[in-house]
């Protein structure tokens, strides 16, 4: 059952994440490149914690976790950029 | 011997420590300066007085260290006859012109450097003569041209000095380029580069189809020292540098250093033809042509200069005839040349110093003025002219007995004739520096009013002049056994001719030769109105303006060269480097096949499938959108994103780590330049190169990745076999990465670190340039107000990254503390750390920020550096080689067992440097904004809820 229900998930995911690119490349604004890219990596945290989950192993859980963390600080500099040019005013 | 030996190593060092005090002791006033200077030189001197009786008798006194004992390079010292006649040379006078110096120069010079100099090039001189191993040799050759650059070029305001300086280097430096190349030649054909053995083997030397290359190349080095025609033309400029340096350079050092060279080789290299005629008509030229120049020269230093280039080329003419006795003359003729020349330099400068001229032309009539310095110049000329009671005379005398009987191409008067010219050219010069100098009427239009000079001043020449008198009278009592013992040192051994050291000869052919030229010299003064008008009318080449257009036409040659190779167009470079790499490994994989694949191909499931597809595509993707440069840096986020994944798949989580955290790093640095960026790129080539260069790139990637699938695909020893077999048992961590880094690679990391360190700073030190550049007008006038959100500090992003900054530390301190044996470490730590840091600069603005950022980040990179190394360093306190780590198992109840290892404080200096380093580089990069006008913000946030409730709480 669990297999069945991974199975399902990581291809739900790995379609969120081709669908993310898809706007990624067409844009049209910035904000929603940004947008796309900040899914995207929610998706990739996703799909590891699912590849973790298959594999039975934590060291995924905790990959995951630290990408979390770094990851969003990014979309915070890329939105700052937008929004006010300077990063660090 | 063993204290002997000592003392010629301290000899051969004092004056270089030395160096060091005078540029410190300045502080303490001119005349404490002067003694720090001369306090070296003194001891030097008292050193070599006790050496002198055990050389006086003949022995050599030798000191060897081995140094890079592979390169057959030892620091090893000897001292002879010669090296002791120049070692007293360049110490004595070396200390008498400290003395002279200490009053010469005015208040505004600065003293400390110059005694520092004038150290450094005494040690360099005593350097070259106490050598015993032409690599050494060589180096310390090299040491006279570059503090000689310094001391000429000492008065860094005049033009001519600088030039004059410019003009010496060049012209040393490269004749001493020539003379490493021969010297090397020489150390082959003998296989020692120890002069004792080269001294030994002149014969093997002579025999050699080698020789000629290697005396050629020898002798360009020792020519251009010592101002030998064609190269004599540096000398006279050098004459802008302040008189104590040309006294001192010009008489007994620098000059003769190439006349030392080739009495020090004479043994090796003399006694063919081929030194015979290059040598000896190289010194017959200039010995006649710097006398004729030199009667013709206005001023004061010029005409000594080119009476110095006259008398170097009448001493390598004596080496050049190849005889004995002729050798034993030249050294005679060093001792002498040395006294009355320094002692007229020091004249000139002293009237320099008193009238505020040198040229001859506005002087006369001094001798009422300045009877001191009268007696002593005309002295010291009497001796330079040759007259009978001064030393020049004996010597000038033998000299021209050795002409009177040397045959030059079959011819027996083409020398003698010569050199008696050049005899009677010298004592018309002479006679002019004393009758249009001292005598005639006294003028009244002296820019300065002559007086003598303080004591201080004229007692080093007053000494010299003593010396000059007493060797006339008594030659063979004074130095009559030092000529012996150097002359000895000269030709090498063997039977000493028979010479002897007396005024009177009787009636020889020299005899006539003198009269001739002491009368000749007479008539030509008195002519010398008329011809001096003659010889200005006369063309001239002029060797400043040819030496400049070859300097010129050098520099536009190499530059040429240079701007066909190097355009400084990246694209260029990369595109030729990628090309040839792939040719190259073309080449090499078309010879042989590959070996069979002997791995699986791994699975590739759906997700990882997308993943690629995504990867791929955002790369090229890249290629089409990279002139919108926001839109590609967010495209880049993607890549950024998907290796790491990749690497987490592939059990790599350490790179998984890193990679995104230097993503995110290099994000924020690649905005915060973007800002004052253009944000679009221009089209700035053709189609043509565009597709060219596309192709280019993609033959280039493809290539890699077809390497790296061949190789996957085949089992390939590993240098991480060892690695992994070795990482618990030598390094005590079971995280493999971490342990090649502090470990195993300790050494690398410990540089990359400080590679890091200094980048940071550099971005630091140009982002300073650059605001105080031109680029800093138009920062200011940038305008950034358009399309910008109001709300500057958000409520919510300031309170998210306060909570997260908590959490980021700890985790940062985990995978500090965990990094030996999981995935993590200082690098990672350090990176996360700055992140955390970096949110808090984003959140609340950098003047708040920074007001709570206790610790410079300058510190920080040291300090990381200072760790690291002092964690290498104490492995020496237990015998073990720098960067050996320890490590061991500790139990302190309640805490469970735990490890600690000595790469942990190495981690610690990483982890510190990495987040000094990064911090620094975004702390530099976001000044500009301050630079260009931006406010900051002394609040952490635009609306704060609390002033609210501060104001609701006033209102109840």
């Amino acid at each position: 059952m669990i297999e069945t229900a991974l199975a399902f998930a990581l291809g739900c995911f790995s379609l969120g994440t081709l669908l993310n690119f898809w706007r990624m490349t067409l844009g049209p604004t910035s904000a929603d490149r940004i947008l796309a890219l900040d899914t995207m990596v929610i998706n990739a945290l996703a799909l590891l914690i699912l590849y973790g989950v298959y594999q039975g192993t934590p060291v995924y859980f905790e990959a995951a976790v630290l990408i979390a963390m770094v990851g969003f600080v990014s979309t915070v500099a890329y939105c700052r950029f937008e929004l006010r040019g300077d990063i660090i005013e | 011997m063993d204290g002997a030996n000592n003392l010629l190593f301290i000899i051969a060092i004092t004056p270089f420590i030395g160096a060091l005090l005078p540029g410190i002791m300045i502080r303490a006033g001119r005349a404490t300066c002067a003694t720090f200077a001369a306090a070296p030189t003194v001891l030097a001197l008292a050193m070599l007085a006790v050496l002198t009786p055990d050389v006086m008798a003949g022995n050599v006194i030798q000191a060897e260290v081995n140094w890079l004992p592979q390169l057959g390079l030892s620091a090893s010292f000897f001292l002879d006859g010669l090296g002791l006649l120049f070692a007293g040379m360049i110490l004595g006078v070396g200390l008498l012109i400290i003395i002279y110096a200490r009053y010469y120069l005015s208040p505004e010079d600065p003293m400390g450097q110059f005694y520092t100099y004038l150290l450094l090039f005494q040690g360099a001189m005593l350097g070259i003569v106490l050598s015993d191993n032409i690599l050494l040799l060589l180096i310390f050759w090299e040491l006279t041209s570059l503090s000689s650059f310094l001391l000429i070029g000492f008065w860094k305001h005049l033009p001519e000095g600088r030039q004059g300086a410019r003009m010496a280097l060049a012209v040393t430096g490269s004749g001493g380029l020539a003379m490493i190349g021969g010297m090397l030649i020489l150390g082959n054909i003998v296989g020692s580069y120890n002069l004792t053995d080269i001294l030994a083997a002149g014969d093997i030397i002579k025999a050699s189809e080698w020789y000629l290359p290697a005396l050629i190349l020898i002798l360009l080095g020792a020519f251009t020292k010592s101002a030998q025609f064609p190269f004599h033309f540096w000398l006279p400029h050098a004459m802008a540098a302040p008189t104590p340096v040309s006294a001192y350079l010009h008489s007994a050092t620098m000059v003769k250093a190439g006349v030392f060279l080739m009495a020090r080789m004479w043994p090796a290299l003399a006694g063919t033809p081929e030194w015979f005629y290059i040598v000896a008509t190289t010194g017959l030229i200039t010995m006649v042509i710097g006398a004729l120049i030199a009667l013709f020269k206005d001023d004061l230093k010029a005409l000594l200069a080119f009476s110095t280039v006259s008398h170097l080329g009448l001493l390598t003419m004596l080496l050049g005839f190849g005889t004995k006795l002729a050798a034993v003359v030249a050294v005679f003729h060093i001792i002498n040349h040395l006294t009355f020349k320094a002692t007229l330099f020091m004249t000139a400068g002293i009237i320099d110093h008193e009238t505020h001229t040198r040229d001859i032309k506005a002087l006369g009539g001094l001798r009422k003025l300045m009877p001191i310095t009268f007696v002593i110049g005309t002295v010291a000329a009497l001796s330079m002219a040759g007259i009978p009671l001064f030393n020049g005379f004996l010597s000038k005398e033998m000299m021209l007995e050795e002409a009177s009987h040397t045959v030059w191409a079959g011819s027996h008067h083409a020398v003698p004739i010569l050199a008696t010219v050049g005899a009677l050219l010298s004592v018309a010069y002479s006679f002019r520096f004393i009758v249009h100098v001292f005598f005639g009427p006294v003028r009244d239009d002296y820019p300065s009013k002559p007086h003598d000079p303080p004591v201080g001043m004229w007692l080093s020449p007053a000494l010299l002049m003593v010396l000059v008198v007493v060797i006339g009278v008594l030659p063979a009592a004074i130095v009559g056994p030092l000529v012996a013992v150097a002359g000895e040192a000269v030709i090498g051994g063997g039977k000493m001719p028979y010479y002897s050291l007396k005024i009177w000869h009787g009636i020889t052919p020299a005899l006539y030769m003198s009269i001739i030229a002491i009368i000749g010299g007479l008539l030509l003064l008195a002519m010398h109105r008329p011809l001096d008008r003659l010889w200005n009318a006369l063309p001239r080449p002029e060797a400043k303006a040819m030496f400049d257009a070859l300097v010129a036409a050098m520099a536009s040659l190499s530059r040429t060269i240079t701007e066909t190779l190097h355009t400084g167009a990246i694209s260029r470079y990369l595109s030729i480097f990628v090309v040839a790499t792939v040719a190259l490994g073309l080449i090499a994989a078309s010879g042989s096949s590959l070996p069979p694949v002997t791995r699986e191909m791994l699975p590739v499931p759906g997700v990882v499938l997308i993943g690629w597809v995504v990867l791929i595509t955002a790369i090229g993707s890249v290629f089409f959108m990279h002139r919108s440069r926001f839109r590609a840096l967010v495209m880049i986020g993607v890549i950024g994103l998907m290796i790491s994944s990749g690497f987490v798949y592939l059990s790599a989580p350490d790179l998984a780590l890193t990679q995104i955290s230097v993503e995110t790093v290099t994000i924020m640095l690649l905005l915060l330049a973007l800002h004052f960026l253009p944000k679009d790129t221009p089209i700035e080539s053709s189609r043509a190169l565009r597709i060219r260069d596309g192709v280019i790139a993609l033959i280039g990637g493809v290539g890699v990745a077809a390497m790296t699938y061949a190789f996957l695909l085949r089992d390939v020893s590993t240098i991480s076999d060892y690695h992994l077999a070795n990482a618990k048992t030598g390094g005590g961590g079971t995280n493999v990465v971490n342990v090649i880094l502090v470990d195993f690679r300790g050494y690398d990391t410990y540089g990359e670190i400080i590679v890091l360190g200094v980048a940071g700073l550099i971005i630091f030190a140009v982002m300073e340039a650059l605001l105080n550049g031109p680029a800093a007008r138009r920062l200011r006038n940038m305008d950034y107000s358009q399309d910008r959100s109001r709300d500057r500090h958000p409520l919510m992003m300031v309170i998210a990254t306060r909570l997260l900054m908590p959490i980021a530390v700890l985790v940062g301190a985990y995978i500090f503390l965990r990094g030996h044996n999981q995935p993590g470490g200082g690098f990672v730590a350090g990176l996360i750390i700055s992140i955390a840091l970096l949110m808090q600069y984003m959140a609340s603005g950098f003047a708040w920020a920074q007001a709570r950022q206790k610790m410079e980040y300058h510190g920080m990179i040291g300090w990381g550096v200072v760790i690291a190394g002092l964690t290498g360093t104490a492995a020496w306190l237990f015998g073990a080689p720098f960067l050996t780590s320890t490590f061991g198992y500790f139990h302190f109840p309640p805490i469970e067992e735990f490890e600690l290892a000595s790469a942990m404080a190495f981690d610690l200096g990483v982890f510190l440097a990495v987040l000094g380093a990064v911090m620094l580089m975004l702390y530099s990069l976001s000044r500009i904004a301050r630079f260009a006008g931006e406010t900051v913000n002394v609040e952490p946030m635009d609306y704060d809820p609390t002033n609210r409730v501060e104001l609701l709480k006033e209102d109840d």
